[in-house]
């Protein structure tokens, strides 16, 4: 009953504040609501096996709906693609389910799914690819069966190629009508590179280039790795497990996940631009190099970005958006990645006129990070907002499922979330303080504004921030067919 | 696909969860929901909806006002938005260093606003220099009227206290207010969320206005998709607030005052008007003592008079071409009529069999067949079902080709479900995924909450989230063809499209670099 026509109160939220205090002469009346202690839960965890060939099973029993769903998760991914045929792995996972098995063909695989309302797909990501699936209880044997008719015996079809190549070919040729995506697209290649695998583009061309043979191949390369099999819904622990074994123990060894040796570099500081003349908000990012989960100054970095950016009560929010007035979207922090630096980014879409005001505003808090640190109160709020929500975390047995695949599949131990819940409450204000003068250099930013640049009074040229650098973002386009 | 794509067909999913539950799941049928629910009327005339799933310590509530855009007075567009932002503002006892000072100071601020409003909306003998000094007393007002203000205070407690998903929509048939919070906090919850409901002041509401106006810029104005909806809704209505755009006309939503977000809040924000629905590690029976001492606060009031425009009948066909430097889209819709009319699943029949999934016709037709389309979806009600919406239809076209041509492809389509039945599988597909979809939706407490409070307003009762299976079942092939040959007319359509413009050559060149 949902129309999709709604206007949200923010985008995206997560928590943090300045606290005005001192001069409080009201009462907290909600101060004084008493807060019991939080009734008994201990998440129920999924069960897990590693089979001898390094293959490992999470069983996770959820009798509450009748539904039972599974997933392979595969290593590898798009940033392991030859770049001259970047895509492929995108195009795999489309082609791989549309195309279907020799048994039976996609098309057929859709109208015997569809009737049960159940679901079979097939993904390509960044670092994984994989296979899923779910339906009602009474059909789980039989859509189990499809599923790994599916992953054993993939039978790729030039059709369901050409199918996905033509989806791609689209995406491409209209990735430059929405400035959200041009914006997030182009400051993540001034932090990585144009060219790393975690920001380079398909191109028409490069999606031209891919085969069936690509396809097998890549197919042939990766479903030999450390497989993860999650399965989650109401079944038996017991007979699922005896199912997963037969489709599972009788595999090869699995080949070791190679490790990844791949260099990062700061981002350049400096200022570019896009032109976009159909626009009347600017989109500006603000980017630089972020770090990892293993990095042990993680948990004050969470902090810190609860503090700069995270929720409403967070200074971006407060100055740019509450303050100010001058955007409905704005927020970032420092990112950290499971086997990658992440990105640092803040970013904040204002009226073309505002765009210096704001892009300096946003500066100004960023810079005050390690330049006036922190106070007791903003430590206090930011632990409050992550530690009274962390049961969120794992509030459902599917979000504890997901997350013990996530921490098996990148390699951190099974307690990460308790042992990072610990060190959150053990950061302090020095640590705080530290991390923003250790992390936070202001002029190793790249500042991008994507916006209608004869809108832009003034000029971006006001920010100081060097000679404003264009981006050309014109799509490539081959030659064109033989008629 | 652009991700916005998904959002128009957002409404699809939400119509498949009109649905029911599995004859053969024991322990999610209305049977056992009437176990777990309780329901309350307060005396004045709000109705409060506990449904218990102690699955995790946790809670997460609904709250619906049957009030959204379509209610803005005129000239006043996008004042219910508006007013739901104000909502998070905080109210006399939180968010203010000193409400009795900041009262009087707001009142110098509107004071002040309407003084420079009127000259500024002067249709002669605008005079600019005292436009400048009335421009310049609002802001010292509101600087002075700031000094009192603890910013984002209400949202600070609520994310202090772990609240997670903290939001609230807008529609133009209702407003939601909703976020889940630890379930040792639910009396802190009362306090707040009863609290704005009450208790409203407006703080910062011009500050706000200009947060919303960039809101307006990010969905719309820079959007080649929002651009395009707008203009397709006011060219499809005629009367019909449905047509008028939601978030508010530039003009009208950036002089909208704090008086009439007030007069708003005032009428529409009545106990009758409101349902609250929590759903997760709540007992019923203590807790519903606590809720109705905190939620009888709301003001009574009789419930608001509803509308009394209806859209007359669409006779003549109309057409809406945007020419830019954007790629081409496709998008077209037909009056139907409102949730409550005896075809409403007939229609969700052929949303599902047009649209739902790889099997769906568009899909197979446009897309897999003839490869003119990336995506193609049919969909309704849009933009809402209180009242009577559109039957709409989308395409993106591959490269190459045309809105004309997805336009011709749709109409094909169209014109077979007009004139030949249905498969018997095609129509046992809708209902077995219809029953599914539903079953799905009912593990999570934020989405059973937003549905049964919905249901509650729509129906009176949110048991007729399960009764929707009779009429699923019903369902017949006949229906089908019956209503998309009514329906499904040329005079009562609106097509829509964006074509591609060249780049204007000359505007690029102009010199040296």
């Amino acid at each position: 009953m949902n129309s999709p026509l709604k206007f949200s109160l923010l985008l995206a939220i997560s928590a943090a504040a300045l606290a005005p205090a001192a001069l409080h002469a009201q009462s907290k009346p909600w101060e004084k609501i008493p807060t019991p202690p939080l009734h008994d839960f201990k998440p129920q965890q999924p069960k897990r096996i590693q089979l001898k060939n390094g293959i490992v099973l999470f069983l996770q029993e959820d009798h509450e709906l009748p539904f039972v769903s599974g997933s392979i998760l595969i290593p590898g991914g798009s940033r392991d693609e030859d770049p001259a045929k970047t895509g492929l792995v995108g195009l795999y996972g489309d082609t791989w389910r549309t195309s279907g098995t020799a048994k039976m063909d996609g098309d057929a695989l859709d109208d015997l799914l569809e009737a049960k309302a159940a679901h079979i797909e097939t993904e390509g990501g960044s670092d994984s690819t994989g296979i899923s699936w779910d339906s009602l209880k009474g059909d789980s044997d039989q859509v189990f069966s499809l599923a790994m008719d599916l992953f054993f015996h993939p039978k790729f079809s030039p059709e369901k190629l050409q199918l996905a190549q033509q989806q791609a070919a689209t995406g491409i040729v209209r990735r430059n009508d929405d400035e959200g995506e041009i914006a997030g697209r182009e400051a993540a290649k001034l932090v990585y590179g144009p060219k790393s695998p975690y920001t380079r583009q398909p191109e028409l061309a490069t999606i031209g280039a891919v085969t069936i043979a690509d396809l097998n191949a890549w197919h042939d390369r990766t479903v030999g790795g450390k497989l993860i099999v999650g399965v989650s819904g109401d079944f038996d622990a017991v007979a699922m497990e005896a199912r997963l074994r037969a489709a599972f123990e009788s595999l090869p060894p699995a080949n070791p996940t190679p490790a990844r040796h791949e260099t990062f570099s700061e981002a350049k500081s400096g200022i570019w631009f896009i032109n976009k003349e159909d626009v009347n908000q600017s989109n500006i990012q603000i980017v630089g190099l972020g770090t990892d989960r293993h990095n042990p100054d993680v948990p004050t970095l969470a902090i810190m970005n609860d503090i700069l950016g995270g929720g409403f009560a967070s200074r971006l929010i407060q100055k740019v958006r509450t303050e100010l007035g001058l955007a409905y979207a704005v927020g970032g922090g420092y990112g950290f990645g499971y086997d990658h630096p992440a990105t640092f980014r803040v970013d904040v879409l204002t009226k073309s006129p505002s765009t210096v005001e704001a892009t300096r505003a946003s500066l100004a808090e960023i810079a005050a990070l390690p330049a006036k640190g922190f106070t007791q109160a903003e430590l206090k709020r930011a632990k409050d907002n992550i530690l009274n929500s962390f049961l969120f975390r794992y509030d459902s047995r599917e979000k504890v499922l997901g997350e013990r695949v996530r921490l098996e599949f990148y390699g951190y131990p099974a307690d990460y979330l308790e042992t990072y819940r610990a060190a959150l409450e053990k950061v302090t204000l020095d640590d705080l303080n530290a991390a923003a003068k250790k992390y936070i250099h202001p002029d190793k930013l790249s500042v991008l504004v994507v916006g209608n640049g004869p809108e832009i009074k003034p000029g971006l040229e006001e920010l100081n921030l060097g000679p404003v650098q264009p981006i050309d973002i014109t799509i490539p386009q081959p030659a064109p067919p033989q008629k | 696909m652009p991700s916005r794509l998904s959002s128009l067909s957002r409404s699809i999913l939400a119509l498949a969860l009109t649905a029911f539950a599995a004859a053969g799941a024991s322990a999610q049928d209305l049977k056992s929901f009437e176990q777990k629910i309780t329901t309350k009327v307060l005396p004045n005339g709000l109705t409060i909806v506990i449904c218990e799933r102690p699955e995790a310590p946790v809670f997460s509530f609904s709250t619906f006002i049957d009030a959204g855009d379509v209610n803005d007075p005129s000239g006043q567009s996008g004042l219910a938005h508006m007013f739901e932002h104000l909502a998070f503002k905080g109210n006399s006892e939180i968010g203010t260093k000193d409400y009795a000072a900041e009262k009087v100071a707001l009142e110098k601020v509107e004071a002040a606003n309407d003084a420079y409003e009127a000259e500024y909306l002067k249709p002669v003998g605008q005079d600019p220099q005292k436009l400048v000094a009335l421009k310049k007393a609002f802001k010292d007002a509101e600087a002075e009227a700031h000094k009192y203000v603890i910013q984002n205070e209400f949202w600070e407690v609520a994310e202090r206290n772990g609240g997670t998903g903290i939001n609230a929509e807008t529609g133009l048939d209702n407003t939601m207010y909703f976020w889940s919070m630890p379930e040792n906090r639910l009396e802190l919850w009362a306090w707040l969320e009863s609290g704005r409901l009450s208790d409203v002041v407006p703080r910062e509401f011009y500050k706000e206005r200009d947060v919303v106006n960039e809101e307006r810029r990010m969905r719309t104005d820079s959007n080649p998709i929002g651009r395009l909806v707008e203009q397709f809704l006011a060219t499809a209505y005629v009367a019909h607030n449905y047509g008028r755009s939601g978030i508010g006309w530039p003009s009208e939503v950036s002089q909208i005052t704090a008086t009439e977000a007030m007069a708003f809040h005032k009428k529409y924000y009545v106990g009758s008007n409101v349902v609250v629905a929590v759903v997760g590690d709540v007992k019923a029976s203590e807790a519903m003592p606590m809720l109705e001492k905190y939620f009888s606060k709301v003001p009574g009031g009789p419930k608001p008079e509803e509308m009394t425009t209806v859209e007359p009948k669409q006779f003549a066909e109309k057409t809406v071409a945007i020419r830019e430097q954007t790629q081409p889209f496709y998008l077209e819709g037909y009056h139907r009529p409102d949730y409550r009319d005896p075809d409403d699943a007939v229609y969700d029949a052929i949303g599902d069999i047009m649209s739902n999934g790889r099997v769906s016709r568009l899909y197979r037709s446009l897309v897999r067949d003839q490869q003119i389309a990336a995506a193609a979806q049919g969909f309704s009600p849009f933009p809402g079902d209180k009242y009577p919406g559109l039957f709409a239809f989308y395409a993106v076209p591959l490269p190459g080709h045309t809105p004309q041509e997805m336009r011709d492809a749709i109409h094909k389509e169209i014109d077979k479900i007009k004139t030949a039945d249905v498969s018997d599988e095609e129509l046992s597909m809708y209902k077995t995924r219809a029953r599914a979809d539903l079953l799905r939706g009912l593990a999570d407490n934020q989405g059973l909450a937003n549905t049964l409070a919905e249901y509650q307003t729509r129906y009176g009762d949110w048991r007729e989230l399960f009764r929707q299976l009779d009429k699923v079942d019903k369902v017949t092939k006949a229906d089908i063809r019956r209503v998309a040959g009514k329906v499904f007319v040329a005079s009562n359509r609106t097509e829509s499209w964006i074509e591609t413009e060249a780049p204007k050559a000359a505007a690029k060149s102009g010199g040296a670099e």
